[in-house]
């Protein structure tokens, strides 16, 4: 089972009597791009969580690296990256602070943090910028940072919860070469986006509906199941018919 | 009278070192509908800010309803309604509360501007009595959009009403749009969703502060110099490399399931080129087809020089 990075099997998880997660079965494959979309409300947050280690399901499995994530929480914080749009850096840290933090966290030896630290900056060609604060740097590059910030501890899959959401439209592609990058050094990456266009750039890609998976296969068979030209109308067909979206 | 007009507005930070709005101009008609296109720190949420009076230009002119920002503020305010981007009602006051909140501030009730906010409200109406904090993204933002209409605004302006929001809950937010339109209110939206443009009647393109276009979503798209292409093939991923390399390459971007090109120069045998060219790479179930342009595809476009410089500079 090594090849695979994320198993889940009738995953669910209640809040009193409302059902956020319905009994979703899935898994993700080492060095794929997983799309995982859904209507607001659908449970994507609530999902995501669980397989971060922060939330307890209540019943079925899941095992994210090959931890579990009722045992073993701990042991996939320290397996995982996670980004986010709206919360990835420290603004008012400069950019080898934000680092730092991060790797420190990630329980990164103080050389490990300098050697990382100086490859991650080459890699990205902003040596120079190492003492810039994060605030004034452009948000392509913040972007970029924040990226690998997530990766620096190398962690066999990472979390990217909407990671392009209101950024420009160049900077948006050049975010999804890093994720191809990082596909290919094998890292498992595992992405929420509201942009369809985006799902067409996955392996595989599940789109959640009142707490259930109602699709899940890679865009091209999506599509010609629907019988529709793109991803925006295979979510648009199944997110119609949602229940709870209104809440 | 025009509804907007904004004449060569200027706005700065940090004491002049920081140019968010940079000599902005354009007008709206009464009853237009009209969307600010740009990404995030592109300058729209100042010029919403300036619009609303809640922030002085440094330079410029710019009226609302006819009446000037700087020196007729109190009279803007009562006829305008603002949904600003981040959720802005009292959280721990209830849907029903917030929104006799608002009437009574302006004077008004419920009642009176029923009929205003009715298709709206009705989706909410049965959670009158849940805190504003404990709603949905999708109902906080009707909420939201009945709170700043409650007072029947000559203008509404909407600060990019549909951030995070799901493809779905998009449409029917826009569907709610349409109607208030037809009601006469004028709407100044923005969105970083560049497929919402062509739900406006016009729309301004706006990156760094400066704005690059303005006029309706199809002949915004019409402008786009030269042609553009859609090229697939069995291997996405290396495809991309490969038209980057490309000599005749003047730019390549991946759209969805195809990458958009465009060449240096549009020969007649520029296709049957690149396909040999493919083909020697390897590439295998290739198609190439000339597509019409879209907003994103020129925005990108416009944006390119300046993205450039940045990169060479910063």
């Amino acid at each position: 089972m090594s090849n695979i990075a994320i198993q889940a099997d009738k995953l669910t998880k209640r809040f009193d009597d409302f059902t956020a997660v319905d009994a979703i079965t899935f898994d993700v494959r080492q060095g794929e791009i997983f799309g995982f979309v859904g209507a607001n409300g659908a449970g994507k947050t609530t999902a995501m969580r669980i397989l971060c280690g922060l939330s307890i399901p209540t019943s079925g499995t899941a095992t994210v690296a090959g931890f579990d994530v009722y045992k073993d929480a701990e042991k996939i914080k320290k397996n995982i990256g996670y980004m986010s749009q709206k919360f990835s850096l420290y603004e008012d840290l400069t950019v080898m602070e934000n680092i730092t933090f991060y790797a420190g966290i990630y329980g990164l030896s103080n050389q490990e943090i300098k050697d990382r630290g100086a490859e991650l900056l080459t890699r990205l060609g902003i040596e120079h910028e190492a003492k810039t604060f994060v605030a004034s740097l452009p948000l392509g590059w913040k972007q970029k940072l924040a990226f690998s910030v997530a990766v620096i501890h190398r962690p066999k899959i990472v979390f990217l919860d909407e990671p392009t959401g209101g950024v420009d439209p160049v900077t948006r592609r050049q975010f999804w070469d890093l994720i191809y990058e990082a596909a290919d050094r094998g890292i498992t990456v595992f992405v929420t986006t509201h942009y369809m266009d985006e799902a067409e750039y996955c392996n595989r890609v599940s789109v959640m509906v009142d707490g259930r998976i109602d699709a899940f296969d890679t865009p091209a068979n999506l599509k010609k199941k629907f019988s529709v030209e793109s991803m925006n109308e295979v979510f648009y067909q199944l997110a119609r018919g949602a229940k709870r979206k209104a809440d | 009278m025009k509804a907007i007009t904004l004449d060569n507005i200027t706005k700065t930070y940090d004491k002049g070192k920081v140019l968010a709005v940079d000599k902005a101009s354009f007008e709206l008609e009464q009853g237009e509908t009209f969307g600010l296109i740009g990404p995030d720190g592109a300058g729209k949420t100042s010029i919403f800010r300036v619009l609303t009076t809640l922030l002085l230009p440094d330079g410029g002119n710019a009226t609302v309803a006819g009446y000037d920002v700087v020196k007729q503020y109190e009279l803007i305010r009562n006829c305008i309604g603002y949904m600003p981007g981040r959720f802005s009602l009292y959280q721990d006051l209830t849907v029903e509360e917030n929104l006799n909140f608002f009437a009574t501030i302006f004077n008004t009730s419920i009642e009176e501007n029923y009929e205003l906010i009715k298709d709206i409200y009705v989706q909410i109406e049965p959670f009158k009595t849940r805190r504003a904090g404990k709603l949905s993204g999708g109902m906080k933002q009707k909420l939201a959009l009945c709170c700043a209409l409650i007072h029947k605004p000559v203008v509404l302006f909407l600060d990019e009403p549909t951030t995070g929001v799901d493809a779905v809950s998009r449409v029917e937010f826009w569907e709610m749009l349409k109607r208030l339109k037809y009601q006469g209110i004028t709407i100044l939206v923005s969105t970083p969703y560049m497929d919402e443009a062509a739900l406006c009647d016009r729309i301004a393109l706006i990156e760094g502060g400066k704005i690059l276009s303005i006029d309706s979503p199809a002949n915004t798209v019409k402008k786009y110099p030269g042609k553009l292409f859609a090229v697939k093939s069995a291997n996405m991923h290396r495809l991309l490399h490969d038209l980057r390399d490309y000599e005749g390459t003047r730019s390549c971007f991946t759209f969805g399931d195809s990458m958009h090109l465009s060449f240096k120069q549009d020969s007649d045998n520029a296709v049957s080129t690149l396909t040999n060219y493919l083909t020697g790479k390897g590439q295998q179930q290739l198609e190439i087809t000339e597509i019409p342009a879209g907003i994103e595809d020129y925005f990108i476009r416009i944006t390119e020089k300046q993205n450039e410089q940045h990169s060479h500079t910063s």
